[in-house]
């Protein structure tokens, strides 16, 4: 099979500027977002995800002013969530250059969004984004949690998942809460539980500490594509590096 | 009358910034416009004919702008690039919602089989991602000229779940594995289109547009 798998570096945005937490909190500016989005198509990014965690509604608007310039200078696909609520948004997004848009904490509260936004635009280009966490209090393993990973849902992450391929998600980007910025690897288990539960291309994202984590994303992890931020943010590694690991380890990528 | 060197059909349907700013690009002053008027389309030396979302609501679309006549008068008349949905409308029928096409080429639009497992993995729907491209000469002695600088089995970036099925064999000049083999591009005469986003496919993409715009059928 010739299809590649993906490795897609993450660009967290607030305020304009390109940051990096760990579980959500302590920000570290990263840089300016049209600089890391060049260099990283250099370095041959299969596609660039943008999240834009913009706290107050009043800087909303700059994203779209950053996706009209890097849209205009780089040739591959640009994903951004981050504050969608309406179909509008992402009308607004795709304008701008987005050609998929990213929909998480909305899917949960407003369905519908997801799939009217479907419908209207195509499912090729709605992202359902589920950020789920292991629990022990719920009759399942994972549960779905809204807002930046505060509030617990009640819903099941497997499910959740067939539940919005079903309204028109065209790929699901599957974060562990538990995972992220740790640099203990991807949790392979709900990426496995999800990905054998739908039909379209997953993205596995939180955690990746090393190359071995994003090859051990793919293989046991059942994902389609690998999404990363540190180790791309602040040079442990290139993504060349990252594709050549894979490659030797008998993935299929684009070198 | 102002020259226009290359017209982007808009009938409504998605961004169609990434693909005037991808042509921009390559074309170094050239003017590009995005237009959804007849009479641009008419006057323009050649036309790119990109499309997103779904074919019914492509066609409806078109047709609500009133376009189909001067896309068809492109296609019969100058170099004409067709992208993604743009490359399935060309064609006389889609299983996607039981809708004709353009008729400008034999055959259906049909959609990947659902369930099949390969390697003991899920064939994922829509095929999504950068997937290598067979170049087909069809007894020509050299490959199209849309292939110039590219070379055999190079990456560009897909996104479907629909792919054309010619009857004429003798037009497809670029062909992707997914699992079986498919028709992911054609070209006759002034027309070359691809199912791939030529716009979103880095380098290699770029080249090809650098192809088409200076391209003489």
């Amino acid at each position: 099979m010739a299809l590649a798998k993906r490795i897609i570096p993450c660009l967290d945005v607030t305020d304009g500027r390109v940051v990096k937490g760990i579980n959500f909190l302590e920000l570290r500016d990263a840089g300016d977002p049209v600089e890391i989005a060049k260099r990283y198509d250099d370095q041959g990014a299969d596609e660039l995800t943008f999240l834009d965690i913009t706290a107050s509604s009043d800087n909303r608007g700059l994203i779209l002013h950053i996706i009209e310039q890097v849209a205009s200078q780089v040739f591959i696909p640009l994903t951004v969530g981050g504050g969608v609520r309406e179909v509008e948004d992402v009308r607004r997004l795709l304008n701008a250059g987005a050609d998929k848009v990213s929909i998480n904490t909305t899917a949960v509260l407003n369905p519908q969004v997801v799939q009217d936004a479907a419908a209207r635009f195509g499912s090729q280009c709605i992202v359902v984004a589920i950020d789920a966490k292991k629990v022990d209090n719920q009759p399942f393993e994972w549960e779905v949690f809204t807002h930046g990973g505060r509030k617990a849902t009640g819903l099941d992450a497997v499910k959740w998942a067939q539940h919005m391929v079903n309204l028109g998600a065209g790929e699901l980007l599957v974060t562990s809460m538990d995972r992220d910025g740790t640099k203990i690897g991807f949790n392979n288990p709900l990426n496995r539980a999800i990905s054998d539960a739908v039909d379209v291309p997953l993205i596995a994202s939180g955690g990746v500490g090393n190359l071995q984590h994003l090859v051990d994303g793919v293989t046991i992890g059942g994902a389609d594509a690998v999404l990363a931020a540190s180790i791309f943010h602040y040079g442990e590694y290139t993504v060349q590096q990252a594709k050549e690991y894979m490659r030797d380890h008998k993935i299929e990528v684009r070198l | 009358m102002t020259k226009i060197d290359i017209a982007v059909v808009d009938y409504g349907m998605g961004n169609l910034r990434s693909v005037s700013k991808a042509v921009e690009h390559v074309a170094h002053g050239k003017s590009v416009v995005v237009t959804s008027d007849a009479s641009v389309i008419d006057k323009a030396e050649r036309v790119v004919f990109p499309g997103q979302g779904a074919m019914p609501d492509c066609m409806r679309e078109l047709d609500s702008r009133s376009l189909r006549g001067a896309v068809l008068h492109a296609a019969a008349n100058k170099p004409f690039l067709g992208i993604c949905i743009g490359m399935q409308l060309l064609f006389d029928h889609s299983e996607e919602g039981d809708t004709a096409g353009l008729g400008i080429f034999r055959g259906d639009v049909k959609r990947f089989a659902a369930h099949q497992v390969v390697n003991d993995e899920k064939l994922k729907i829509p095929h999504m991602g950068w997937n290598e491209v067979y170049q087909l000469t069809n007894g020509q002695a050299k490959p199209h000229a849309l292939w110039q600088d590219i070379a055999d089995a190079t990456r560009f970036y897909h996104v479907h779940s629909y792919y054309a099925a010619p009857l004429d064999a003798a037009i497809t000049v670029g062909e992707t594995e997914y699992p079986e083999r498919f028709c992911s591009v054609v070209a006759h005469n002034n027309i070359f289109a691809t199912q791939f986003h030529v716009e979103k496919s880095a380098q290699a993409g770029l080249q090809l547009l650098r192809n088409f715009v200076y391209w003489k059928p």
